[in-house]
Parts: structure tokens; sequence; C-alpha cells
């Protein structure tokens, strides 16, 4: 038949939304069509074959059948097959903590990825980076999400600077902090509101933006704990409307 | 559109779940022609239902006096309580017959997408539930599906330092059916939780 076609991508479950008596909406980050919704058929049944494929964190092959020229159009395609590549819930679920943190990972993601069917690729690799880091335990996940955070505000075009001074550019350390401004600011360009946080937090925030996770992991808590508040506040201005999750993040 | 009172049964209908517009307006047109002896019994039966039915003071399920069948009953083992996301849950559990302990409702699983935290449920209640001592053994029956897991690794956590006996109830595969149809998450989840078989 006319106007029908399938498509073929591998992506993030990031949410599951009940449609009727046994289906679900599933959100999915994919790898070349950026945030895309679709119908899985039967899957809350304990007979469905891909139910437990199509869980929040798993990383899955899916073929979609949509009823138009694109996979996001006027009516939600259908998920027909799906396989596994990755479960990540599994590791993640074990874990109150990691749990958590994934969970603002996923409504991080979703969040940047507003315009459905537009590709976000970077953002869909740094999704997966950060599942599979938080699955190993190597980190610790309040460490995980915030380098993720700052990462997709990054990639989105917000990146801040916890080094040179974000208003006039003089190298840094630089003292002051304004999430308004953009992150580090010299004495001259300080604004009102501006915080002073430990000089060794801005180190840390530096280093989890540019992956240097020796610096991080040998942070001490409390600079952990300034810079988790620094990184929610700057996500929360450049969001608008603010992380449900973020406040359920167990640190 | 229909006129005044149809119309208004039928927009009322259509907000039930899984009603949709012409299904309500079937169903509408069937109350019309019933006899009105049968029309008086549902109605009767909408508002007994929100009359009588509250929850239980003790575990949270649906009962009709201020605690439920379960927790009056004093066959019931005191000692086990199982812990399970909603009213809909003890019935599911009640149908095996498996199960002689008492039961707790949470009244859903921790979702902070959705914004449900420990908070929101009834984790507090279970808490003082188990402060005299007599509960021995908590089978946490919460959902197998990602919320469910994170809501009993949540309460697992939580409970460790009280000693008590905390289990998970067993994932795997459906009784009747064929293992080579089964997806590898829940074959995986099998292996897991395989068991000694001691014949």
């Amino acid at each position: 038949m006319a106007g029908m076609s399938l498509f073929r991508d591998d992506g993030v479950v990031l949410r599951t939304q009940k449609l009727g008596e046994a289906d679900r909406i599933i959100t999915l980050l994919t790898r070349q069509h950026g945030r895309v919704r679709a119908v899985a058929r039967g899957v809350r049944r304990t007979k469905s074959k891909f139910g437990a494929r199509l869980e929040p964190f798993s990383h899955v092959d899916v073929q979609f059948f949509s009823r138009g020229e694109e996979l996001v159009g006027r009516h939600l395609a259908l998920c027909t097959q799906v396989e596994t590549i990755t479960p990540y819930g599994g590791r993640i679920v074990d874990d109150y903590g990691r749990y958590t943190a994934a969970t603002a990972m996923l409504e991080t993601a979703e969040r940047f990825t507003e315009n459905e069917g537009e590709p976000a690729v970077q953002q869909y690799l740094l999704l997966i980076g950060a599942l599979r880091t938080l699955a190993t335990g190597e980190h610790d996940s309040p460490l995980v999400l915030d380098a993720f955070l700052l990462r997709s505000l990054s990639v989105n075009g917000y990146a801040p600077s916890f080094g040179d001074c974000a208003k006039c550019g003089i190298p840094g350390p630089n003292r002051f902090f304004s999430v308004q401004t953009g992150g580090a600011l010299c004495p001259d360009c300080r604004v009102p509101g501006s915080v002073v946080p430990s000089p060794e937090t801005l180190v840390l925030l530096g280093a989890l933006l540019s992956g240097d996770w020796e610096t991080a992991d040998a942070t001490e808590p409390r600079h952990a704990r300034e810079g988790s508040g620094l990184v929610a506040a700057y996500v929360q201005w450049h969001l608008e409307r603010g992380l449900r999750s973020l406040r359920y993040v167990d640190r | 559109m229909y006129e005044g009172v149809v119309q208004d049964l039928i927009d009322e209908l259509g907000r039930l779940p899984g009603v949709g517009p012409k299904s309500a307006q079937r169903i509408a047109f069937h109350i019309l022609q019933s006899d009105p002896v049968d029309v008086r019994r549902l109605a009767h039966a909408l508002n007994e239902v929100k009359e009588k039915v509250r929850f239980c003071v003790v575990c949270g399920n649906v009962s009709e006096s201020e605690r439920c069948r379960v927790c009056l009953d004093p066959r019931r083992d005191p000692a086990v309580i199982c812990v399970v996301e909603e009213p809909k849950d003890v019935v599911a559990v009640e149908r095996t017959r498996e199960f002689r302990g008492r039961y707790h409702v949470l009244g859903g699983a921790i979702s902070p997408i959705e914004g449900v935290g420990p908070d929101d449920l009834r984790i507090r209640e279970l808490m003082t539930r188990l402060a005299d001592g007599v509960v021995t053994e908590l089978i946490l029956a919460t959902d197998p599906n990602l919320e469910g897991e994170a809501t009993a690794t949540y309460l697992a956590r939580l409970l460790k330092p009280m000693g008590l006996r905390v289990t998970r109830l067993a994932s795997g595969l459906p009784v009747g059916g064929d293992l080579e149809y089964a997806d590898e998450v829940t074959l995986g989840r099998a292996f897991e939780g395989r068991r000694l078989l001691d014949v």
C-alpha cells in the first residue's frame, strides 16, 4: 500500500506510558531520528515477546512501521520488532542511587530533544556513554550524572565555563560564578547574585566537563555536593521548566 | 451532539478508562432502553461504592470497615507481610492461595520522572508496622518492571538494618510456555533465580 514505510534504528528507551488495555507508548532517543514516540502493542501482557525489552534504560534495535513517508508524522509509528543490544536496566536498578541518577539522565535527554524526528546524535552518544559508565559502577553515580548534565548542556550550545571568565574571557581560575551569565566570572565582570564556590569545586566541574575522571574521582564529597548544586541550578535555568526527577536523586 | 441529559450521560461515560465517544454513546443508549429497575441498581451500586469503600488503616487495601478482611482474620500469619503496589495486586496474590500472611499496599511505585518519590508511598506506615517486632519476613511483590524493581531495591536498603528476612518475588518463565519463545531479559532473570532441585 502507498504511504507506508518501515524504519529501523537503534535507541535508548526514555519513557513508557500505558495506552489502553495492554499497549504502551514508548519514547526513544534514536541514533538517526532523534526522539521518537511509537506504540508497542500488547507489551503489558505477560505473554508479550518484547515487553521486557522495552523498559526504560534499555538500548534496543527497533523496527518501526509508519503509516506515512516519515517516521515522525501525523500518526504514531508502531514498534513491530525489538531486539536488545544492551539491557542497562538490570544493572542500574540494583542500586537505588544509580537508578535515580539514570532517571534524571533520561529526563534530561528527553527535554533536550524537544523536536521529535530531528537527529540528535551527540545527545544520543552521550546518553549511551553515561548509561554504560553508570552500569559498570566505576565512578560515583552523582558524578556520572553531573558529567552527563554538563556535557548535555555543552552539546546543546549552553556550555558553562569553569575557568576563563564567561564574559571577558580572562583566563581562569576565576573566583565568582553566576548561573545566569554562563559560569565563572572575574572580579571586574561579576554580576549581582554571583556566588563564590570553593576553587576545588570549579576544578571538579571543569574535570567533569572535559572527562578528566582522575581529578573528578579524587574530589572530596563536600566539593562534589557543592558542584552538584551548581550543575542543578545551571540545568534548571536553561531548561525553563525544571527537571522533575532531579530532586529525587539519591546522593 | 445530543441535547441536555443524554449528552451529559455520554460525556460522563466517555471519561471512564477505555471508553471512547462511540462506546459512550452505545452504553448511554443501552441505559436509556434498559428497565428502570436495572438502572436504579447500577446507580445504587455506584453510590454505595463511593460511600462504603475506604482504605484499611493498617495495610491500605480497599475495605468496607476500618480494617480490611485480611487484617481482621486471626488465622492469617502476622509475622509475614507481602508488600504490593496496588489493591489489585492483593487480589492477584490471594488467587494463588499460597500466601497466608498479611499485606501492605504501597499505593504505587517510585518513579522520579512522574514525580513519585518514596515519601509519596505508604512506606512510613510500613515502617510503623514493623516497629513492634512481630513481623519477621517481608516479601517484596512489587511489579517486575523497572519502577517496581527500583521500589524493591529502595525498600531492601531501608530494611537492611532491621535484620528482617527480606525476599523478592521470583521472576522467570510463565508456566505453560515454551523456553524458545522467552525473551532474553526474562530468561536471564530465570537463570539468576534458579533453585536447587533437592530430590
